[in-house]
């Protein structure tokens, strides 16, 4: 096992992001959450009745259902949301024009490289600061082909009929405690739609910032990738290192219509006072395609399980997910496929690094329906371990009720080995750049289908600092 | 005379980290720049031991004696250190690191022997990579597979061949390189070996072997007989002759006499 020196040297705790920007909210729900907490946030929004009612209604479910005693730690999560700032909105509009968005917050995201990342040719962007989405902009090449990326309180203003149809579709408020909470609380997020046919060459990408102490961020994503069109949705998220907890708990519903393809992208690189409980999933129509590519970096404790409901004949789902938990840290990840109909397929892919007392639990689960005749489903997750003191498990539920259904399931755990690290040091690297590239290897598969500039971030994460290596 | 050595150990005892048994008691070896030693023993005779100790193996203990290369206190250093200086280790068993490219961890290799402000020249390394598979008549698709993952074992050893091709040490130490191999493999390998030594007469070779059959291949200077830990017979070539029609019976006599 490598020393502590080296693992520290790996820099995979040295957190960039963990900046405050000086910026004064227009306006803040008191800390906690009440019935009167959801009218004011749902009147900041001008938002129409039903949704109101809606809201109230979810609340009412939240607070019926008991706290989840599987998965992480949550005993002191209740301490923490009744401290929390359930909404705070920090300017008066959303802006589509880069300078027209407060300074501070600009520099904030000019820090993150978020202009920059626009510059390499994305079809649009969007970021959220604390509680709403303080930009959006869409190519125009896009936007005249009936491209739809916006902001999801403009999709509810601008688009009832279209939001009103799909919204809560895919994850209703009662599918569990936090998809009830985000249901009665949620501000900001994506409200996108691609029309049938329309293929968009480059992604659409999100960034969600959390600037404000103690804050809940509760963002809502629908996306509806209409027939035959094909997409790329990327989200990253970052936040301040506070002394105290933060709460991120968003949540994604996407519907991918006949023979469609979506990928969704999440970079998740929270600080490690973040509790990170996020539900994510999309309805897989007819010969359509879906991929969730998941990077769980950052947070106190993750649990995402993204999932894939594979509804009609031909449906396909993938999911390929990397966790890393440093010490202290907690990431509950893995991913559902649910096949209900003939001839779907769906494979999941997770790996995970676990260091120090870091902990990295697989918790997935493969369905199968009775009728989803010839349905095909592959598994495999990976650990890797540094330290002795580094924990990870497996949860794989599989659930089969169609006799012609073929399920795999494969699960490896590795500890990084003396005789592996004395075989790179013995061609001359140290034992930093030994165990770097050791973890570069183990996440390769899935690092290589990220964007550039997340592999790009994510290898610098792996590096090494080349001090202390000699005498 | 110990100037002119590249490698001297002198009486040099070592043991398994924490285990009361020394495996090597007082190993004494001299090699001269171009020397090929073949050390010959039976299994547990500490033969493997003596090249992992000179490597640096962590699980291994240098508790007593010396062992210099070029002047310089080898057991001082640590692994990558002594590898920089100019030892290489094949090794019997090199291990797998998925995901790896054999072209990617060269580069890292030689990236290692660069100080931290200089980046080494991309062009420039693959322009090396390809002359010395070219050298070694490797078809260059095997440089982008990953690092002895699905390897067969001819595959394995011809890729630490390649690595010593790109590293040019000064010191190979090869730990067991023909066990395992058939006879086309074996004769691969020791090609290898024998290109690169015309290239650079000065690389002195320690070829750890069970078997007579390599030294056909790879003609030593000097082949020692070793045995519980000690050199106990050192001679020419005729040495490993007569090992291979004798066996090690006589040593076994002569330790329990």
């Amino acid at each position: 096992m490598p020393t502590n020196e080296v693992i520290q040297g790996l820099g995979l705790d040295d957190y960039k992001f963990g900046f405050v920007t000086d910026s004064e909210p227009v306006f803040r729900t008191r800390p906690g959450l009440d019935a009167e907490i959801v009218r004011q946030i749902s009147a900041r929004k001008d938002e129409p009745e039903w949704m109101l009612k809606r809201r109230l209604k979810a609340l009412g479910i939240y607070d019926a259902k008991p706290m989840p005693d599987w998965g992480g730690d949550l005993s002191e999560l209740q301490e923490t949301l009744d401290q929390t700032y359930f909404y705070v909105k920090p300017q008066e509009q959303m802006e589509r024009s880069w300078d027209d968005v407060p300074e501070n917050i600009k520099q904030t995201f000019e820090r993150l490289g978020i202009p920059e990342a626009e510059r390499k040719l994305l079809a649009g962007v969007g970021a959220q600061y604390d509680s709403e989405m303080v930009y959006h902009s869409l190519k125009e090449e896009w936007e005249s082909k009936g491209v739809i990326f916006d902001s999801i309180e403009d999709g509810l203003r601008n688009h009832p009929e279209l939001f009103r149809k799909h919204f809560g579709t895919v994850i209703p408020a009662a599918d569990n405690k936090f998809a009830a909470l985000n249901s009665a609380v949620w501000s900001g997020g994506s409200f996108v739609y691609i029309p049938p046919g329309v293929e968009l060459e480059t992604p659409l990408q999100a960034y969600f910032r959390v600037n404000q102490e103690r804050l809940g961020q509760f963002e809502r994503t629908l996306i509806i990738a209409d027939e035959g069109s094909r997409a790329h949705y990327i989200e990253g998220c970052t936040a301040p290192v506070y002394s105290t907890d933060s709460f991120h708990s968003g949540v994604i519903e996407i519907i991918v219509n006949r023979d469609a393809f979506f990928r969704y992208t999440t970079i998740q690189n929270w600080s490690n006072n973040m509790y990170n409980l996020v539900t994510q999933r999309a309805r897989v129509h007819r010969g359509a395609h879906m991929e969730w590519l998941d990077g769980n970096l950052g947070s106190k404790l993750t649990m995402k399980y993204p999932s894939c409901y594979l509804m009609e004949e031909g449906a396909h789902g993938e999911i390929m997910s990397i966790a890393y938990a440093g010490d202290g840290q907690h990431q509950d990840t893995g991913g559902k496929v649910i096949h209900v109909a003939p001839n779907t397929s769906s494979s999941i892919v997770s790996k995970s690094i676990s260091k120090g007392t870091g902990r990295s639990s697989y918790r997935g689960l493969c369905k199968v329906y009775d009728g989803a005749t010839n349905a095909k489903s592959n598994v495999e997750c990976d650990a890797l371990l540094i330290n002795e003191t580094s924990r990870t498990d497996t949860f794989p539920y599989i659930e089969i009720d169609e006799r012609s259904a073929s399920v795999g399931h494969e699960a490896t755990v590795s500890k990084v080995g003396d005789e592996q690290l004395f075989y790179l040091m013995s061609r001359g690297m140290d034992e930093a750049e030994a165990m770097a590239l050791i973890v570069r290897g183990f996440i390769e598969p899935i690092a290589k289908e990220l964007p550039l500039e997340y592999a790009v971030e994510l290898n610098r994460l792996i590096e090494l600092e080349m001090e202390g290596s000699v005498g | 005379m110990n100037d002119a050595a590249i490698l001297s150990v002198t009486g040099l005892r070592a043991r398994v980290a924490d285990e009361d048994l020394h495996i090597l008691r007082g190993v004494d070896l001299t090699i001269r720049p171009g020397e090929i030693h073949a050390i010959m023993g039976p299994n547990g005779s500490g033969k493997s031991t003596l090249a992992k100790v000179v490597a640096g193996h962590p699980a291994y203990e240098a508790t007593g004696g010396s062992v210099t290369f070029r002047g310089e206190d080898l057991l001082d250093m640590e692994p990558d250190e002594r590898s920089q200086a100019g030892v290489f280790m094949a090794f019997q068993y090199p291990v797998e690191i998925p995901g790896v490219s054999i072209a990617n961890f060269l580069r890292t290799s030689l990236q290692a022997r660069l100080e931290d402000d200089e980046e080494l020249d991309l062009f420039d390394f693959q322009e090396l990579l390809m002359e010395r598979m070219e050298l070694l008549d490797m078809d260059p698709s095997f440089a982008q597979r990953p690092v002895n993952d699905g390897f067969s074992g001819g595959e394995k050893k011809r890729n630490e061949i390649l690595q010593m091709a790109v590293l040019k040490p000064s010191l190979a130490l090869m730990d067991e390189t023909d066990s395992g191999l058939d006879i086309d493999a074996l004769k691969i390998v020791a090609q290898g070996v024998n290109t690169l030594r015309q290239e650079n007469p000065d690389m002195s070779v320690l070829l750890i072997t069970h078997y007579q059959r390599i030294l056909n291949y790879i003609i030593p200077d000097m082949v020692h007989v070793m045995f519980r830990g000690r050199i106990v017979e050192s001679g020419g070539p005729e040495v490993a002759m007569e090992l291979e029609a004798r066996g090690y019976e006589e040593y076994r006599k002569a330790h329990v006499a």
